[in-house]
């Protein structure tokens, strides 16, 4: 849609800072709710898809 | 000549009044098959009539003799060709806005049937014209009949329900992992979503009954096809920014099943089972390697 190849992960929502680094946005949550929170916004405002990798972390990716 | 020899004129008529109305008997068809397909019903029918006066016009070419003039059925092939890429190419500039896309496959099928239709209305218009000119009107009414059935009988194709089974589905969360009885389909991050879908969705297997239909469902185009019209004929709930709601079909690598995973307005399982079946076999996607196996058979004994 908007110039992003699909398939690319756009930002990351955790609670465990230790766990993540690297390329993507990342948004820390301190709890599940606010990170729910974040996610849900996030997907709205990128128009994607939020997966949650079952560790504390979500990614949001455009399919 | 006998007596009950008809002008050309009449002739003429006669066989593109039958074409004409194949024409638009198969359009109906077209659109219960295709139910996605934008309507364009006139240019349809301008198309199929000019096709049957293509083929009406044969027969007093040959009957005149004027042999040479029947090389213009040529150049009506090669119009009918372009009409497959004026099908094709218009479903392609409108798959760019779908959200549920048909597929590369669903629409070369369905630019193929279009520009088959043609061929065959003018068939239809060509056999009543010579029917026509050789035993008069009634033979002709009997001829349009019988190629009118034939034409349908021809171009219905399969459809998924004549080679597969198509049961209810259990939707179910694994963690984050939305399945179809036991087919993973996607994750899904969101909890609100996952409350959702298991609210508001519906699921089906689809159990190919042998080999060739297996094969036929494991081509990716045919999925799509299926999801495609299943959301058309139930609606989606599926917007631009909520991606999870996209219908999706996925095959238990093990044993070929596929599970079709939908959103739908209409939460109505049996006519999710009727949509299934309803999706036409592509053209693209039918294969039989059953049929294939003796010969393999008998090259494997060369063989070794």
């Amino acid at each position: 849609m908007n110039g992003m190849p699909s398939g690319t992960i756009l930002a990351v929502i955790t609670l465990q800072m230790e766990k993540v680094s690297g390329g993507a946005p990342i948004f820390f949550a301190r709890d599940e709710e606010e990170q729910e929170k974040i996610a849900l916004y996030l997907s709205k405002i990128l128009d994607a898809m939020v997966h949650d990798l079952e560790n504390g972390t979500y990614v949001v990716v455009r399919h | 000549m006998p007596g009950f020899q008809l002008d050309y004129l009449k002739v003429i008529l006669i066989g593109v009044l039958a074409g004409t109305a194949t024409r638009i008997n198969l359009l109906r068809i077209d659109y219960r098959q295709y139910p996605g397909y934008p309507h364009g019903y006139l240019a349809h029918a301008a198309l199929g009539f000019i096709a049957s006066a293509l083929g009406a016009v044969a027969v007093p070419a040959i009957a005149k003799p004027d042999y040479v003039a029947v090389t213009f059925l040529a150049l009506a092939a090669q119009q009918f060709r372009e009409i497959r890429n004026i099908e094709r190419r218009t479903l392609e500039s409108l798959e760019k806005t779908e959200l549920v896309k048909r597929g590369m496959d669903y629409i070369e099928g369905i630019a193929r049937t279009f520009e088959a239709r043609n061929y065959l209305v003018m068939g239809t218009s060509f056999v009543t014209a010579l029917a026509a000119h050789l035993s008069g009107l009634p033979a002709a009414g009997v001829t349009a009949f019988l190629a009118l059935l034939a034409s349908r009988y021809f171009m219905s194709g399969g459809v998924i329900g004549d080679i597969c089974d198509v049961v209810p589905a259990r939707l179910n969360f694994e963690y984050a992992i939305l399945k179809v009885n036991e087919i993973g389909i996607i994750n899904i991050g969101l909890k609100s979503m996952r409350e959702k879908i298991l609210r508001d969705g519906l699921a089906v297997m689809i159990k190919p009954r042998d080999g060739n239909a297996r094969a036929t469902v494991h081509d990716i185009g045919q999925r799509m096809a299926i999801a495609f019209t299943a959301s058309v004929i139930l609606g989606t709930k599926k917007d631009i920014d909520i991606a999870e709601f996209t219908p999706i079909a996925r095959k238990n690598p093990d044993t070929g099943e596929v599970g079709l995973y939908i959103m739908p307005v209409e939460k109505d399982i049996e006519k999710l089972i009727a949509a299934v079946k309803l999706t036409p076999v592509l053209e693209s996607a039918r294969s039989k390697p059953l049929n294939a196996v003796s010969n393999v058979k008998a090259v494997e004994e060369k063989v070794v």
